[in-house]
């Protein structure tokens, strides 16, 4: 077993082994959901809190059910009536945390770089739930999953990334794991929501949909966040859709195998066409949902076994 | 239909020419040089007058939508066959403005009533505001040559670079009106002894050369195809010497009032003589000029901006700026070449060849293949202006009254007649 890791805070730190290992443990918590009684007692006593600082609703209860599947305790924090919104830092409000001895603190902020400075605060694992404009880690593994499990592998194929991904952390983890696990990654946006520098990792850029599509395995549509965006980024969403909305017209240039996903929610009629959406031949979005849960399932899972290797160590005195 | 012009001054800006010669015209199109009259050809005797390529008219103001009552289609075309030009470049700064497909949709099918070519620009920002791009790629589709927000300069540079980086992805063509509006809002005129005499408000001329600094900045950061609008001052020429050595997709143009007319012109306060931007002093005059004929400044203009009485009538400082221009272009340019500050080709090069040739058009040239867009003109025929004889609806004119020479005798579009004085 090959998990070292403390925190899940992004793709960035993980090797390609330890995300394989994600994915073997993930592919077995698959068939435990497909199973009418699927609690498990991995994160028994353990206590599992949420804290979201930005609105979601498919991740939150995606962790959610993950932690309780696993027979964690769990605890949704709303942050809309914390205290965050009398004024409180982020460092107070993780101190405060800290306190009530949780086990595993799930976090979405919509700071990039928020996760990781709570993560240095508290005694407990930290699972980034996405950070501002910087990683969601989990939507990149469960992707790769479902990627693996429809290609046969997550090696040698080539990605397309589609559309807002200035705005993105998940075009930003993906990225980095399927450049890890060696696959040929195309990003295609209107240049003003393609981010600066980006060509340096290693991926090539396209402003057109059909020579970006020419020949690609999977293709990933990403939402339009038109609330990170103060405007000016596209003249409009219906010159959006003719030029980067993913239709059969333009699905045509991919690979006739090529795979279709979203990480959701969908803006139908402005990246994605319904019917593509719909396709269950191509569209493969409701497998990433099913695959979140598993996945985190894992990554809660191989973190909770750290946490506990780590605390029989402190108290047997031993450093590992 | 055959068309034969003999013993005619052939200006050719692409060869750089001016020689006595022969030109037929057949199906719309330059066939022929110093060629035999071809059978069944009607044969035109220029009598030595200048035939030379129609005037490509980049950045005319039409009223329609908005204000028909100042320039209509109609109007505009009639003046612009009057005046020798062919092809009307139409700003988008109408009411409402040129700044979605449906618009521009629109405009296209009126400026069928013009007798001449028209082609339309678009808003580069919508309703011109600088705060977030047109359609730039639907509008493409449905015709827009250029892109512009006419004389409105943004102030969101983070916006306008957006406009730029999506305008570049798609090969368009944008146009600034260089200007710091920091500096030159509610200027009246150009800053320096005639606005303190007058008492006006003034802008510096380095408020054009700002402008125009952060919008090649922005050019060369996104490696957008760039046209500055008018370059009317000295000490903007550097800089746009400087951006087209180091190799960026950079023009600029001028306008004909600028090369002709200086700020001491506005006199008492005439606000025929009012301008964006103000008229400038003599020796900006004389650099510009200059500029143009040595080839820095690449394109004539109009920058025909009808304006009604009302809005003429009135304080200098409140007064509508701009002035009518189609019919008046030909004989101000002569002004330049009996002053021997250019010859006739290089005139036609900025009047007719640079901005088809920036703007993708074939017209323009004289050369074979090129359309039949033609002019007849005698350079030396004087005559005293009277406003209220332009084709124009708006007579804002600052020729008035003034003795002028060159005279328009006859204009073809594609090969067809559309004006014979």
């Amino acid at each position: 077993m090959s998990f070292r890791a403390r925190h899940l805070l992004g793709i960035e730190h993980l090797s390609p082994q330890e995300i394989v290992t994600i994915l073997d443990l993930a592919d077995r918590y698959v068939d435990l959901n497909r199973r009418t009684v699927k609690q498990s007692d991995v994160l028994a006593g353990m206590t599992q809190i949420n804290m979201f600082f930005e609105n979601s609703t498919r991740t939150q209860a995606s962790f959610e059910l993950a932690g309780k599947r696993l027979g964690a305790d769990v605890m949704n924090m709303s942050v809309a009536s914390s205290s965050v919104k009398k004024g409180e830092t982020l460092i107070d409000t993780a101190m405060t945390l800290n306190a009530m001895h949780p086990d595993l603190l799930v976090v979405r902020h919509g700071a990039s770089g928020a996760v990781n400075l709570l993560a240095s605060k508290v005694n407990c694992a930290v699972l980034n739930a996405g950070d501002g404009r910087h990683e969601h880690p989990t939507q990149a593994l469960l992707d790769a999953l479902t990627i693996r499990r429809a290609k046969g592998r997550i090696q040698r194929l080539t990605v397309a990334i589609c559309g807002d991904i200035a705005h993105s952390r998940v075009a930003r983890s993906n990225l980095i794991l399927l450049g890890k696990m060696e696959n040929r990654i195309r990003l295609i946006a209107p240049p003003t929501l393609m981010p600066a520098g980006v060509g340096e990792f290693g991926c090539e850029l396209y402003d057109d949909m059909k020579a970006g599509l020419e020949g690609c395995d999977v293709v990933m549509m990403l939402r339009l966040q038109k609330e990170r965006m103060d405007g000016g980024f596209i003249p409009s969403e219906r010159e959006y859709y003719h030029r980067y909305g993913l239709d059969a017209e333009k699905l045509a240039y991919a690979k006739p195998d090529a795979i279709v996903m979203h990480p959701g929610p969908m803006n139908r009629g402005v990246e994605i066409d319904g019917e593509i959406a719909d396709d269950i031949n191509r569209s493969v979005i409701q497998e990433q949902v099913e695959m979140g849960v598993a996945v985190r399932m894992a990554c809660m899972d191989l973190l909770a076994r750290n946490l506990r290797a780590e605390r029989g160590a402190k108290a047997m005195g031993v450093m590992v | 239909m055959i068309l034969h012009f003999e013993n005619a001054r052939l200006i050719d800006p692409e060869a750089g020419t001016d020689v006595l010669g022969t030109l037929t015209v057949k199906d719309g199109l330059i066939v022929a040089r110093n060629g035999a009259a071809p059978k069944q050809a009607e044969v035109i005797d220029a009598g030595g007058k200048c035939l030379a390529p129609g005037m490509v008219d980049w950045g005319v103001k039409i009223g329609e939508p908005g204000e028909r009552h100042r320039e209509s289609f109609r109007s505009a075309g009639l003046a612009a066959a009057a005046g020798g030009v062919t092809t009307i470049i139409a700003r988008p700064d109408t009411t409402p403005a040129i700044d979605t497909p449906e618009t521009l949709e629109f405009v296209t099918r009126r400026a069928t009533e013009a007798p001449v070519r028209i082609r339309h620009m678009a808003a580069l920002t919508k309703g011109r505001a600088g705060r977030e791009m047109t359609e730039i790629g639907f509008l493409l589709d449905a015709g827009a040559i250029a892109f512009t927000d006419a004389f409105h300069v943004a102030t969101e540079t983070k916006a306008l670079s957006r406009a730029f980086t999506y305008a570049r992805s798609l090969g368009a063509l944008v146009i600034g009106h260089p200007q710091e509006p920091g500096l030159s809002t509610g200027a009246a005129a150009t800053s320096g002894k005639f606005s303190s005499l007058r008492g006006l408000p003034g802008v510096s001329p380095m408020a054009e050369r700002m402008g125009l600094e952060r919008d090649l900045a922005l050019v060369e950061m996104t490696g957008v195809r760039y046209h500055a609008d008018q370059i009317t001052t000295a000490r903007s020429l550097p800089a746009l010497e400087r951006a087209k050595a180091a190799g960026l997709d950079v023009t600029a143009g001028t306008s004909i009032h600028h090369l002709t007319l200086n700020e001491i012109d506005v006199g008492d306060y005439r606000t025929f003589f009012k301008m964006t931007p103000p008229l400038r002093s003599e020796e900006d005059r004389m650099a510009i000029v200059e500029a143009v004929a040595n080839g820095l400044i690449d394109v004539i203009s109009s920058m025909h901006t009808p304006a009604d009485e009302e809005s003429k009538r009135l304080p200098f400082e409140e007064a509508a700026a701009g002035a009518v221009a189609l019919e008046t272009l030909l004989p101000a340019a002569m002004r330049l070449y009996h002053a021997g500050a250019m010859d006739m080709p290089t005139l036609w090069r900025a009047l007719s060849l640079n901005p088809a040739r920036r703007l993708g058009l074939p017209q323009g040239r004289l050369a074979e293949g090129s359309p039949a867009d033609l002019i007849l003109f005698d350079p030396d025929a004087p005559f005293l202006l009277d406003r209220f004889t332009l084709r124009s609806k708006s007579k804002n004119t600052p020729f008035d009254g003034q003795r002028m020479e060159g005279k328009v005798l006859a204009t073809f579009v594609a090969g067809t007649l559309v004006f014979k004085a």
